[in-house]
């Protein structure tokens, strides 16, 4: 029974699952300091107002009120995101699937030099496209329009869209479109009927990214639009804090419905994101 | 692969007509071929290509208020340019700039790299925690600014608070309104902001050394911090480059965060290349020496798409 082990384990099994609780619960910490901001922003949207003096550290009820504040004044911002984000996620989709497309499996005479310029863009400030555009934009009619404001913030995503899709596609197999081919769909059809319903993925990845980018946009907002007729919710949340600083509830409520699709897309498509920031390498 | 149809349906002997036919389907498939790509390739040449020519133009063209009701932008050489950098606050704004990006890079990877290591033993929650992490840096910037300035804030931010109960200091710090700790404010945002990206690139390219060799050094005995500088770090180099130079370009550009914080005051000493270009087109209504800044932070920002373009094809290409 006594029969001594001929080595000693360096590490023994409880030391060793202790110190995986140990670091776990480091982990968490981490967790803790890193997404206190983000936590006080959820404690003072759920805080009733003026109560600026002393806030919980704890969410109290009654903090509802800050939401329907919010909502009432900013409700129509929080729409015209929406449907600027949607309307970018549609352009950027378009343009960048069959240009993924070919610039992955055809051999394109400039394939690689517009794979070079798409790395490129990547790297202009958006304020500095923001300077030229506004005054193109002023000669296209284009100012304070919707349409302007959806075409310019998919400038967002194209590029990045295009890498990821890019990716994505170089490892389709040729044989399966050339397949369609034979049987008689055009390039087209075939690109349409079988390339995008086995690039779903990568398409609702690159489409949710877009979105964000496109939610997330401040710069175009604010250059490109002089009235209120379009103002999405990041322009507006910035206009409330110059003139409403006291009533902080409602601005972080505010906050907190504006962080909400970031939210979703980590619960969502937590495994692409990581993928994504690695693969599209933007922002 | 449709050419060797072509070719064999062709009446092989005649010669002549074959080829002819040939290089037409072809021709013709090459324009199919650039339906697919010229979209996007338009796009990006209104949306970028267009922008960056103008810009250069616009630098050259004396902008007014009433510019834009008359469409008078006359050529003015290099008066712009003069003015712009004779101007202090221009000066002033490089300097920021500077101090910003490199102080935000630092943070950021330092602490993003601490957590790829950390991250990067196997514990329980692990992946999830490492997920949710990534909150900071997806939402919005103007949002996170906009929180901030709560936390900061003197009289009721919570980390005066902390701080005062805590006995770091003794009485209310000024963070975003005084100009000597304002920048310094900016910077701790946006490394917080920054973290994320840091940690998941950084784990990233942690993960693609081989466990192999680090255990190998650390049975030669090698303690942990001589093998991570002398294995892990050498061989995570190019994962690095990548990192920091793809860091610099968007950081450099950054202006959400700084107008939403401070609105670059107070006295102007966050006012960087970003907030002095917005500041000169879009209040004062001269595009011309806001084209000016914007083709400088272009000029900054090239040079590092350069050394990107460079890693990216010897390091990052790793068969994508």
């Amino acid at each position: 029974m006594t029969a001594v082990p001929t080595r000693a384990p360096l590490v023994s099994p409880l030391t060793a699952s202790s110190r995986r609780a140990v670091h776990t619960a480091a982990a968490l910490a981490i967790l803790a300091v890193l997404l206190f901001p983000l936590y006080w922003m959820l404690n003072i949207a759920l805080q009733p107002g003026e109560s600026l003096a002393a806030t919980r550290w704890l969410p109290t009820s009654g903090g509802w009120d800050n939401f329907q504040r919010a909502l009432s004044s900013q409700g129509g911002s929080l729409v015209t995101s929406l449907v600027v984000a949607l309307g970018a996620v549609v352009v950027c989709l378009l343009l960048a699937a069959p240009a993924s497309y070919a610039l992955a499996q055809f051999r394109l005479r400039g394939g690689r030099a517009m794979v070079f310029a798409t790395l490129i863009t990547q790297m202009v400030p958006g304020i500095v496209i923001a300077n030229a555009l506004y005054s193109a934009y002023v000669d296209l009619g284009l100012v304070n329009s919707l349409l302007g404001l959806i075409l310019a913030d998919a400038s967002l995503g194209l590029p990045f869209a295009i890498v990821l899709l890019r990716a994505f596609m170089v490892s389709i197999p040729g044989e399966v479109v050339e397949a369609a081919l034979v049987d008689g769909a055009n390039r087209f059809t075939a690109f349409v009927r079988i390339v995008l319903p086995m690039s779903r993925n990568a398409l609702i990845t690159a489409g949710l990214f877009t979105f964000l980018f496109a939610w997330s946009d401040f710069v175009f907002a604010l250059t490109l639009n002089t009235t209120d007729d379009v103002k999405p919710i990041t322009l507006s949340m910035y206009e409330y804090i110059g003139a409403h600083v006291s009533d902080w509830g409602a601005v972080m409520a505010t906050a907190v419905v504006s962080a909400v699709p970031a939210a979703i897309l980590l619960v969502v498509a937590q495994k692409y994101v990581a993928a994504g920031i690695t693969g599209g390498s933007v922002k | 692969m449709t050419t060797t149809v072509t070719t064999a349906a062709a009446p092989a002997p005649a010669g002549h007509p074959a080829p002819d036919t040939a290089a037409r389907r072809r021709r013709r498939a090459t324009l199919l071929r650039w339906c697919f790509v010229a979209p996007a390739a338009l796009y990006l040449l209104a949306f970028f290509g267009y922008p960056l020519v103008r810009n250069i133009l616009m630098s050259f063209q004396h902008y007014t208020p009433h510019t834009f009701f008359t469409g008078e932008s006359p050529f003015n050489g290099l008066d712009n340019w003069r003015a712009v950098f004779r101007n202090p606050l221009f000066v002033d704004s490089l300097g920021h700039t500077l101090v910003f990006t490199v102080g935000s890079l630092l943070g950021q990877f330092v602490l993003g790299l601490a957590l790829a290591v950390f991250f990067s033993r196997r514990f329980p929650l692990s992946g999830v925690v490492r997920a949710v992490l990534l909150l900071p840096w997806l939402v919005p910037m103007v949002v996170s600014a906009v929180v901030w300035r709560k936390l900061l804030d003197q009289e009721s931010g919570v980390i005066n608070t902390l701080l005062m109960d805590l006995h770091l200091t003794s009485s209310a710090v000024p963070w975003l309104s005084s100009p000597d700790l304002a920048l310094l404010a900016a910077i701790l945002v946006n490394i917080w902001i920054g973290i994320p990206f840091n940690m998941v690139i950084l784990y990233g390219g942690l993960q693609e050394i081989p466990r192999e060799l680090r255990e190998a050094a650390a049975l030669d005995g090698a303690g942990a911090w001589r093998t991570f500088r002398s294995v892990t770090l050498p061989l995570l180099r190019p994962v690095v480059t990548v990192v920091l130079i793809l860091g610099f370009m968007s950081t450099v550009k950054i202006l959400d965060l700084i107008l939403a914080l401070t609105g670059g005051g107070p006295a102007d000493s966050t006012q960087t290349l970003g907030t002095v270009t917005y500041q000169l087109s879009f209040q004062q209504l001269d595009f011309g020496q806001g084209a000016v800044v914007g083709n400088v932070l272009v000029l900054v920002s090239a040079v590092f798409a350069v050394l990107y373009l460079r890693a990216n094809r010897s390091d990052f290409g790793q068969g994508k």
